[in-house]
């Protein structure tokens, strides 16, 4: 190859380079401008009357109590459930059963499911908890139905914090004589424990900011009261947003940004904690 | 929790030297009894999966044939109009399909080309240093709730395109697509960047040592051999797209129509779900089960796809 050619395919080769980092700074500057846009809107409105108002006709007066208290509803419920079946799917498909069809089948399924997308969950739910358990436009019918929805991640990072106890602990419970719960429960939970938990609160994360399954699930958009029963009807944060959204007034979209920011800031909450689980509890064996 | 274990089995083995033999095989069957009843509980918890998926099924097919009874499944796929929700009544799912592909389609355009470039610059130019503060970010970047995403769309990526094109509406399939394409480019990105660094380093080296420059190794090496994965990640990455409701329902409008100008206003299939559940929707009515029918393309639709992910994922997978 002649010299000329080298060049060539030199200077071709840095600008390549640049395009290439300039794609990668796209979506950098894309977050960055969306962060700085948010917070120039919203944050002149968030003061304590914000987070004690219910929903108005009137920005001023508008808040998000009924909003943050059945977002807080819906965690606080479809954690605990979620966290059991998932967790429980996990140490079945790792622990208990051998290799076959049948949990080639369950592994397939849940893979499949975590491809659906999110408001065929609400449709499922509308029919199933809604309807058909009666259990009417509910905390508990969105709560199931978030269960489902994040059901599969819980499944797959649970698996992957179980497979990664080392065998020679569960061998040494059995040497002393532990039966498989014991060495289960007392060996292999509490070692996975840290990061099944890091897993569920990504989940739970996920399911913070879901909107269209509990719009589809019948999630009020003006709720001027704070559900006390999981029996009582509900909107989340990510609703009540919405609802600001798609009014035209101005200001409305700005108590928006405002409602955003305190979405926004619990996800970080809930991903800083995932991350503190994480770094100060995991061990390499 | 070691401890715990150990102090158990201490306490059996005394048991077991002060018992007789008899005892020990109690409660053999005892811990038969407990492993039965554990593994019972744990074969219910993973049922919930099964029944999940048995339940989708069950749910779309029973609404959607129901509906079938009122509509004619050929004016379902070939009648251009979709307006169920006043007279005269069409029930043309083309109208609203047009306006996921054309969605999607617009996603794609952004997505794709951009997650494979970032991709290729976190492989394979940038340093560990660079990797370590680009890779957490884009985890943010995919971590945002779509509804903010959405709340972006209207009210900074719409004016904007405005601007540039003042005759455009106020809801358009673009600036959807643009933001559409920018939710899923993260997951472009990593699923493709996790394909190319599994490709060994003997293989770049090999081309290094001919004389390659890194973008020759990036093109002819490292993209083939993790072709695989990188078309996997774009296929999924479209289901994605197909499946997204929020963006789509706050900045593309609510007038399903069988266009690809991207200038229009359009409404997807899922924007349709969400604005009928937004209303007071009768059991039982023909609104309702336009959401179950509906609901049923999609599902079919994203599961074709993701089928074609795990096959083309498998039909191309190259071993190492």
């Amino acid at each position: 190859m002649g010299q000329g050619n080298w060049r060539i395919r030199k200077i071709t080769d840095r600008f390549a380079k640049i395009a290439f980092l300039c794609a990668t700074l796209f979506g950098i500057a894309f977050l960055g401008v969306l962060l700085y846009r948010i917070v120039a809107d919203g944050a002149g409105w968030l003061n304590w009357d914000f987070f004690t108002n219910f929903s108005s006709r009137f920005p001023a007066k508008a808040g998000v109590a009924a909003a943050l208290v059945g977002s807080i509803w819906i965690v606080l419920l479809t954690g605990p459930i979620a966290f059991f079946l998932g967790v429980g799917t996990a140490l079945y498909l790792e622990e208990y059963t051998k290799k076959s069809w049948f949990t080639r089948l369950i592994q397939v399924n849940i893979h499949n499911l975590a491809g659906v997308p999110s408001i065929v969950y609400g449709i499922l739910g509308l029919a199933v908890f809604v309807q058909g358990l009666m259990l009417g436009q509910a905390v508990l019918a969105g709560v199931f139905t978030m269960s489902l929805l994040v059901l599969p991640i819980i499944v797959v990072s649970s698996q992957e914090a179980i497979r990664s106890v080392p065998q020679h602990m569960r061998n040494a419970s059995y040497a002393l004589g532990a039966s498989k719960w014991q060495t289960i429960s007392r060996v292999v939970i509490p070692t996975a424990l840290p990061n099944i938990l890091t897993g569920v609160i990504l989940a739970l994360s996920r399911a913070i900011g879901e909107t269209a399954p509990l719009v589809v699930v019948g999630a009020l958009t003006f709720v001027a009261f704070v559900p006390a029963s999981p029996m009582d009807p509900f909107t989340v944060l990510p609703i009540q947003i919405f609802n600001w959204t798609s009014r035209p007034q101005d200001d409305f979209r700005a108590i928006a940004a405002a409602g955003i920011i305190v979405l926004l800031v619990v996800l970080l909450t809930m991903n800083l904690l995932a991350v503190y689980l994480r770094n100060k509890y995991q061990k390499r064996y | 929790m070691n401890e715990a274990v150990l102090k158990n089995a201490r306490n059996r083995s005394t048991q077991n030297q002060s018992q007789k033999k008899t005892s020990g095989i109690v409660q053999k069957k005892r811990m038969n009894r407990e492993d039965f009843v554990v593994k019972s509980i744990l074969f219910l918890c993973a049922m919930v999966s099964i029944l999940t998926t048995i339940g989708i099924v069950a749910v779309l097919l029973v609404e959607t044939l129901s509906f079938f009874k009122d509509v004619s499944l050929l004016a379902f796929l070939t009648d251009t109009k979709w307006t169920p929700l006043f007279k005269p009544e069409h029930f043309g799912i083309l109208a609203l399909l047009s306006g996921s592909v054309l969605i999607t389609l617009g996603a794609s355009l952004v997505a794709l080309p951009l997650g494979l470039m970032t991709a290729i610059y976190l492989s394979e130019y940038a340093d560990d240093r660079v990797r370590r503060v680009i890779k957490p970010i884009l985890e943010v970047l995919a971590g945002i709730p779509t509804i903010v995403y959405g709340y972006f769309a209207l009210t900074f990526v719409t004016p904007l395109l405005r601007v540039i094109s003042p005759d455009m509406g106020v809801f358009n399939a673009l600036s959807a697509s643009i933001v559409v394409g920018i939710m899923i480019l993260p997951m472009v990105a990593s699923l493709s960047e996790d394909a190319m660094v599994s490709v060994p380093k003997s293989l770049r080296n090999g081309a290094y040592s001919l004389g390659a420059t890194r973008l020759e190794v990036a093109r002819k090496v490292v993209v083939p051999a993790a072709f695989s994965g990188i078309i996997s990640s774009f296929v999924l990455a479209i289901s994605r797209a197909i499946g997204e409701t929020m963006i789509v329902t706050i900045a593309a409008g609510a007038t399903p129509k069988l266009t690809l100008n991207p200038l229009e206003s359009v409404q997807t299939m899922t924007a349709y779900i969400v604005q009928v559940s937004l209303g007071d929707i009768q059991h039982g009515s023909i609104e309702y089960k336009t959401i179950f029918a509906v609901g049923m393309t999609l599902f079919i639709l994203t599961f074709l796809i993701n089928l074609i992910a795990q096959w083309l994922k498998r039909r191309f997978k190259e071993e190492y």
